[in-house]
């Protein structure tokens, strides 16, 4: 989910190129074929896959910080690890897809200074507090749900960097949605203050969840071509759908309601009516003005700043011992 | 801004799934040297007893053939077809052929 | 009763540290440090669970490994005062993982050959996991002692900052005698040779000098600890005392 394109415009491309090329290259992705990163593509495709997965990875990394944030709290040493090593397959994906956009001629160095300057986006979701144990049952069973719904069909994507960096993703993803909702079930079915921890936290996430989606298509600019060139294979709107279709009977299981009095069973579509995303809220956090945006940023600066001596000291190390090893030699 | 002397360069890891098995391309990591690539590439691509032996090679070191030769590269083979065992027929009362 | 409390300071000793280290998880100094120090705090978590429950079933009193890691107070806990040290910066954290793993190493390979297969087997699986953190803890003791004046001048400041803390390892108390009597028991200050000398082969790769002797802090086996102690706990007990008799 990560991928929703944030940045709203695509810039046209002054640059002219070779139509036969170009044409060449459609077809092969229309015939689903991949594109492996010494093959020619066209500049904007290029450039909106090093977009869509740089926004990805960051996603990944800023994500670790909500959840993070309760590792330290763990109720018990299962819940402990569970949680540890979740956040740590974040970190790892965020590593896979920092590799994938460099095959496309960025750094990760680059990429990671767009994030701290504000000038790459990241997912809107990890702009908001994770306040209660609850949260992060509500953020395994709702965020990453949305995100594993439209990471799924992105392992068809027609860029095999990315393609490859999302099976080995969803293959280590399976267990995190699952956790986190037997986190909520448990919760639900414990004391009154931990059901109601866990009705708290649905509160909170439910709309912010279903934002995680992107704008909806119509004010959607660059879905046709990502769609075209198999980047994006299914639409905002069709995925909101059918995240809502799939998690309201999960929560109604459990004995949860969800926030939402527009919400109701379409029997003629077979598909949840449901009421409208606040969308002002989404563009400001878009822009930088989620509740905890100032605080997520904060956190990766001082990571980055705080480990630049680490990352020098060893590459002088490195230097150093090959050069003995070369006058040894 | 950046500057890519500074990063740690990146290295390809390969990893054998088990015994037997040829070490297969699993992904990247970013190390200042050799040994710390391994470090790396075990602590990132082997959490899920994924193997028994990895092999870093620094990214650089790879060379690649060029896809707008793939045709001339690859293509000879297709029409080579009395390479593979199926391009011959034995009557099926011959055993152990 | 003493064995429970052997238990308990072995588990103590590997929550602590692995809390510690879990505090890393998304501030490292890159992404791939960041999955190995998850890595070993995993491992340190695992052994904690395992050591805990036996100090549990060996207690006898219905208290399992959960109980004993959140609903116990800083005076009844029994880890070594060098893994409860803050960490500081990435420098102050490996000096503390260095001097540690390497000390369990030692020691969970003689526990590993005890009479009592209960220790020998946590001990077992814990070893394998411990050579690695030794190892990925001396590779970074190299390449900081090695690498500038300043990541020099912090393994230094780090290493000056744990080392009144590793006398503490190698202390024999009762507890520790009747352990051996029973069979679980490693006969502690036997160790430290070997381990001076992994130490000082690790310095010397990393241009290091040992910091100047000085008088150990003890205390921390006999729940005297650091003033770090209670704030690692009220913030890793915090849910299990808002909510007393709670699952989750």
């Amino acid at each position: 989910m990560y991928t929703t394109d944030l940045s709203g415009k695509n810039k046209a491309e002054a640059v002219s190129e070779d139509a036969a090329k170009v044409a060449a290259f459609e077809a092969r992705v229309a015939n689903d074929e991949f594109i492996e990163p010494k093959d020619w593509m066209p500049e904007a495709y290029r450039k909106t896959l090093i977009r869509q997965i740089s926004q990805h990875a960051h996603s990944e990394i800023v994500g670790m910080l909500p959840e993070g944030n309760w590792i330290t709290r763990a109720p018990n040493l299962r819940r402990k690890a569970i949680l540890l090593a979740k956040v740590q397959d974040e970190g790892g994906h965020g590593l896979y897809l920092y590799a994938a956009a460099e095959t496309l001629g960025v750094s990760r160095d680059e990429m990671t200074e767009a994030l701290l300057s504000g000038k790459a986006k990241y997912s809107t979701i990890f702009n908001y507090p994770t306040l209660t144990w609850a949260d992060i049952g509500a953020i395994g069973w709702l965020v990453d749900g949305a995100a594993i719904m439209n990471q799924v069909p992105l392992q068809r994507t027609s860029y095999g960097p990315y393609a490859r960096a999302m099976v080995r993703i969803c293959k280590e993803e399976s267990f995190h949605q699952r956790q986190g909702y037997e986190i909520m079930m448990h919760l639900a079915q414990g004391t009154p203050e931990q059901k109601r921890m866990a009705q708290d936290a649905i509160d909170r996430w439910w709309w912010p969840s279903l934002m995680m989606f992107g704008p909806p298509d119509d004010k959607s600019p660059n879905t046709e071509q990502s769609m075209r060139w198999r980047i994006k294979r299914e639409t905002n709107d069709e995925l909101r759908q059918k995240f809502v279709d799939i998690t309201v009977p999960q929560a109604h299981a459990i004995g949860l309601s969800v926030p939402d009095p527009a919400l109701k069973w379409n029997e003629a579509r077979g598909a949840h009516d449901f009421g409208e995303v606040d969308w002002e809220e989404f563009y400001a956090v878009v822009r930088g003005e989620g509740p905890v945006a100032k605080e997520r940023m904060q956190a990766r600066q001082k990571a980055w700043d705080d480990g630049a001596w680490v990352r020098e000291a060893a590459r002088v190390h490195a230097e150093k011992r090959a050069s003995a090893k070369i006058a040894a030699e | 801004m950046s500057d890519p002397k500074k990063e740690w360069p990146l290295w390809e890891v390969f990893v054998r799934g088990k015994g037997g098995l040829s070490h297969r391309h699993v992904g990247s990591v970013h190390a200042a040297d050799a040994k710390m690539a391994i470090e790396h590439a075990r602590d990132t691509y082997t959490r899920r007893l994924e193997g028994v032996s990895l092999w870093v090679v620094p990214s650089a070191q790879i060379t690649a053939s060029d896809p707008g030769e793939a045709a001339a590269l690859f293509e000879p083979a297709e029409d080579k077809v009395y390479r593979h065992p199926t391009f011959y027929s034995i009557p099926d009362h011959i055993k152990h052929i | 009763m003493s064995l429970t409390i052997y238990a308990q300071r072995l588990g103590d000793d590997s929550l602590i540290l692995g809390q510690r280290l879990s505090e890393w998880c998304g501030h490292a100094p890159a992404i791939e440090v960041d999955l190995s120090l998850a890595n070993v705090a995993l491992d340190l978590i695992g052994q904690a669970s395992h050591f805990l429950g036996l100090a549990g079933a060996i207690e006898g009193k219905g208290r399992d490994a959960d109980a004993l890691a959140f609903r116990r107070d800083v005076m009844d806990f029994t880890n070594c005062l060098l893994v409860e040290q803050p960490n500081g910066d990435f420098a102050q954290t490996i000096a503390r993982q260095f001097l540690f793993s390497h000390y369990q190493v030692l020691f969970l390979e003689r526990l590993a050959a005890a009479q009592d297969e209960r220790f020998a087997a946590i001990a077992a699986k814990a070893l394998k996991e411990v050579s690695y953190h030794a190892t990925l803890a001396s590779d970074w003791v190299v390449r900081l002692g090695d690498g500038t004046d300043e990541s020099k001048a912090r393994m230094i400041a780090g290493l000056d900052w744990m080392w009144r803390f590793a006398d503490e390892l190698f202390v024999m108390d009762d507890v520790d005698a009747a352990a051996i009597t029973a069979g679980a028991g490693v006969d502690k200050a036997a160790l430290r040779p070997a381990w001076d000398q992994r130490i000082d082969a690790v310095l010397a790769d990393a241009g290091l000098v040992r910091p100047a002797a000085r008088r150990a802090t003890l205390g921390g086996r006999t729940g005297r600890h650091s003033e770090h102690l209670g704030h690692l706990l009220s913030e890793m007990q915090f849910l299990q005392r808002a909510y007393p008799g709670a699952t989750w």
